[in-house]
């Protein structure tokens, strides 16, 4: 506990997990390393955005983060505290304190509940407070995300992706969490959409002082929103650092080889490519 | 003459709630090695509209254009087997979703050879080479041991490789690309656009990509058409269209790019127009 | 795009007014099966004679009038109009008793697709929620029961528990359950890997609240189509249970019973048997093409947006 510093929020050392494959009568067992030893140390109300392409391990740390998938090995520590991740083991105080938020808004929420009943669930199971009052919270979550209290009888379906989104984080809001991790929360949308999510999510961190785990493979996306970067690639951080330091001077040659492939909308690479063009065409 | 030349179409599908205008009254047209890009989000007919072109909507879409005339020819009167014919030969098109666009109960050879066999009539050793040579173009390694795969043996990657191998075999005048790499990681996402785009330049092909992505659409397109919620929006040639966007929509579009951003908050859409945005002046005469 | 005020001033606000919106597309996509409308007038119509069975029917089905024995419908060659469809060896009114016996049938139908239905539930919520070797116990159970030729199963179950309509209904109902097993079981493990029930979990909700408050309501599409289809294969089984005497016993007019009475009759007088037979095949097919209207409706590719 020495190294921690009062502003941490989240220490992760050495982080691993593998998957076991199952082997077959005469097929020997495969094991999977999905993720092989990850660390870092994230402030309050800071973000740290971690990228990669499928298959890197990202969406694995960021199960391992909300408890869905236990670690192999290493340690979690949230707000200075170990966690005992092994299922049983982990108290109803330390969940509320790590939220999740899913890429697919059109999964992510049940068809068949109503959105009051999608915000109050939480409450409900944790906590004894009376319909009314769960009610009465969920209703000042719903205007807090930009939703009004008309939204609140409504199934998943009557939404857009935008506004599922919305609910979605509404829904990871409601237990006052410190740590939320999104797991390429405006992938699924819409440019527009997604702008106005993104804002959102910047309006709820500077309101509750939340820290953000931003997983996602959109480097602009990334650029715009996080602190500190991460760059994943077969399960290894292979690059780390703060946002300027990364997209500045990156070091390694897979996240070069990154920002090289990422297109680019600005005038003057729009401009050459078209000059291009016409010089090859003339020629 | 144009290659493709549409003119006011309009689909529409019938829901529980009334008709529902999937394309209200759009016209574009493709020039012979032309590629045209039709940006919008998801709702804005972006696609169905190259669906009706190909005759691959449901029946129960009600189709209805001034003109939609491909290299001169009525596509809306066209019979079935004159449709079949040209569909797959001249134009041909590229899906979001590489490995279910190919069977997965045949060898990718098998597929692209029954293509050449349909269209080209080829016999079966001279399927065979260009069934090689196609994959080599398309830079698949090992294009002989290819052959016999499967598509699930393979990445989504070197899936939309072997789509776009079927859809170049028979040599197409027009390529409809249906957002070939929004299934894809970035890296790869490259290397397909890059493919598509020296196939399309050595073939002298017309393209047509419809996407959703602003930096696709610098990275490939000559001219842009902007749509939303089935209306056109804008037509402008790529740079004038980033330069200097006429309709409101597209300056939302731009502006919620996050690397345009200014200040720590995005400008969203609500900035630039309240309800339905207005298509541009002058754009659907 | 306008993502907050998106909301269309026409969406209804109260639960009552959502309710009948969900109703209003159900009803949209199941009238545009023919069929399914065509079946569930029949249905109505069944279920109305069934209910008001003691005021339609002319007669007591259980009343044998001595002079009129074996008599033909009224249409034929000495028929008389106050015996509508004729009557049987005993003197019963043939129309009477395939009027009480709707009552039958379609209780029938309901408790068996009823206990079937709840046991099924029960059982492929729990193999497929846990898996492992309770799922492995459950399944190779419920193949064995699908192993035997339905009808005999419930045969050897009615020789063991004896012949009346309570213990056919049980055998059948436990001959019908696999499929509801099977079906739960498929559903349950595709919505457990979604999203909305990792996020139920993460609020802490125990594996009970899980089954049957998160998973479960995703489910009942096609468990409803299954039931409606049971719920005819229930009213045929029993027939069949009833023909063979191991169901419904004598003189209760239940539709196979009254087959299996009028058996030495089929050359000598048509109707004894036709009108029973009849009465079946009608109820059976309108039950199976409302579940078709149901399936077309309560389709989730359909209906999920």
């Amino acid at each position: 506990m020495d190294t921690m510093t009062d502003n941490t929020m989240l220490e992760v050392r050495d982080i691993k997990r593998d998957y076991e494959l199952p082997g077959g009568l005469f097929k020997p067992k495969k094991i999977i390393h999905a993720v092989k030893g990850v660390s870092f140390k994230l402030e309050r109300g800071k973000t740290l955005a971690i990228v990669g392409e499928s298959g890197c391990g990202k969406s694995t740390l960021a199960r391992m983060l909300t408890f869905i998938d236990e670690p192999t090995g290493g340690d979690l520590l949230i707000d200075g505290q170990k966690m005992d991740t092994r299922p049983g083991h982990l108290t109803p105080e330390m969940r509320q304190k790590v939220q999740i938020v899913f890429q697919n808004p059109y999964g992510s929420l049940n068809p068949r509940q109503k959105i009051g009943d999608v915000l109050g669930e939480p409450l409900a199971i944790n906590t004894s407070m009376s319909a009314e009052e769960r009610r009465h919270r969920a209703t000042e979550m719903l205007k807090k995300v930009g939703l009004g209290p008309e939204h609140y009888n409504r199934y998943p379906h009557m939404f857009s992706g935008g506004q599922r989104q919305r609910i979605a984080i509404a829904r990871a809001l409601m237990m006052n969490p410190k740590l939320l991790v999104l797991d390429e929360p405006v992938s699924a949308l819409d440019l527009s959409v997604q702008a106005q999510v993104l804002n959102l999510l910047a309006d709820l961190q500077d309101e509750f002082g939340l820290t953000y785990v931003f997983i996602s493979h959109d480097l602009s996306v990334v650029r715009y929103i996080a602190d500190e970067v991460m760059v994943m690639y077969f399960g290894e951080a292979v690059e780390y650092g703060t946002r300027d330091e990364v997209f500045s001077d990156p070091k390694h040659e897979y996240t070069r080889t990154l920002f090289a492939a990422t297109p680019r909308a600005d005038i003057e690479s729009i401009r050459a490519r078209v000059a291009r063009k016409k010089a090859a065409t003339a020629a | 003459m144009a290659l493709l030349q549409i003119e006011n179409l309009t689909v529409e599908f019938e829901t529980a709630t009334g008709w529902f205008k999937a394309v209200d009254g759009v016209s574009m047209s493709v020039e012979k090695g032309e590629v045209l890009a039709i940006v919008g989000e998801s709702g804005s007919g972006k696609s169905v509209a190259m669906l009706a072109v190909m005759g691959l909507l449901p029946w129960t879409a009600k189709i209805t254009a001034d003109k939609l005339l491909f290299e001169g020819r009525d596509m809306q009167n066209i019979s079935p087997a004159e449709r079949r014919k040209l569909i797959g030969k001249d134009i041909a098109m590229i899906f979001q979703e590489p490995i279910a666009s190919l069977n997965p109960c045949f060898t990718v050879g098998f597929q692209i050879e029954e293509v050449l066999r349909v269209h080209l009539g080829l016999d079966r050793q001279a399927r065979r080479a260009r069934a090689i040579e196609l994959f080599r173009q398309v830079g698949l390694p090992n294009p002989e041991e290819r052959l016999s795969h499967f598509p699930h043996q393979m990445s989504g990657g070197q899936c939309q490789r072997v789509m776009i191998a079927i859809a170049i075999a028979c040599n197409p005048k027009l390529l409809i690309a249906d957002e070939p790499t929004t299934a894809l990681d970035v890296t790869i996402q490259k290397q397909i656009l890059d493919l598509i785009m020296a196939l399309q330049a050595k073939n002298g092909m017309g393209l047509i990509m419809i996407t959703h992505d602003m930096g696709v659409v610098a990275e490939t397109a000559d001219r842009v058409v902007v749509q939303y919620k089935g209306r056109k929006m804008e037509e402008a040639d790529v740079l004038s269209l980033f330069e200097s966007p006429k309709s409101n929509y597209t300056k939302a579009l731009l502006a919620a790019l996050p690397e345009n951003a200014t200040g720590d908050r995005l400008t969203t859409v609500s900035a630039f127009f309240d309800g339905n945005p207005e298509p541009a002046p002058g754009v659907n005469a | 795009m306008a993502d907050t005020t998106a909301a269309k001033p026409t969406e209804p606000v109260s639960s009552a007014a959502m309710r009948r919106q969900m109703l209003r597309e159900f009803w949209f996509y199941f009238s545009e099966n023919r069929g399914a409308v065509l079946g569930l007038i029949v249905f109505i119509a069944l279920v109305f004679v069934a209910i008001f069975a003691s005021f339609i029917a002319p007669h007591s089905p259980f009343e044998q009038y001595r002079d009129f024995v074996l008599l033909p419908p009224a249409w034929a060659e000495g028929g008389n109009p106050s015996y509508l469809l004729g009557t049987d060896p005993v003197g019963r009114d043939i129309l009477s008793r395939l009027i009480y016996g709707a009552q039958y049938s379609l209780f029938i139908g309901v408790f068996v697709t009823t206990l079937s239905l709840a046991g099924g539930i029960i059982v492929g919520l729990i193999a497929g929620y846990y898996r492992g070797w309770v799922d492995t116990v459950i399944m190779r159970l419920m193949d064995i029961i699908l192993a035997f030729p339905s009808l005999l199963l419930a045969l050897v179950l009615v020789a063991i528990l004896g012949p009346s309509l309570t213990n056919g209904m049980i055998a059948i109902a436990l001959t019908l359950q696999p499929h509801f097993v099977r079906l739960t079981r498929a559903a349950v493990m595709a919505e457990k890997t979604r999203d909305y029930v990792t996020a139920a979990r993460l609020a802490g909700a125990g594996p009970l609240r899980l089954m049957f408050r998160t998973i479960l309501p995703n489910c009942t599409a096609p468990l409803i189509v299954q039931a409606t289809l049971s719920f005819s294969n229930a009213i045929l089984d029993a027939a069949a249970l009833g023909f063979l005497g191991m169901g419904a016993q004598p003189p209760a007019p239940e539709w196979g019973t009254m087959l299996a009475e009028a058996r030495e009759f089929i050359l000598r007088a048509w109707w004894v048997v036709t009108f029973p037979g009849l009465a079946i095949l009608i109820t059976v097919l309108a039950i199976n093409l409302m579940g078709d209207g149901l399936r077309d409706a309560l389709d989730p590719k359909l209906k999920r947006s």
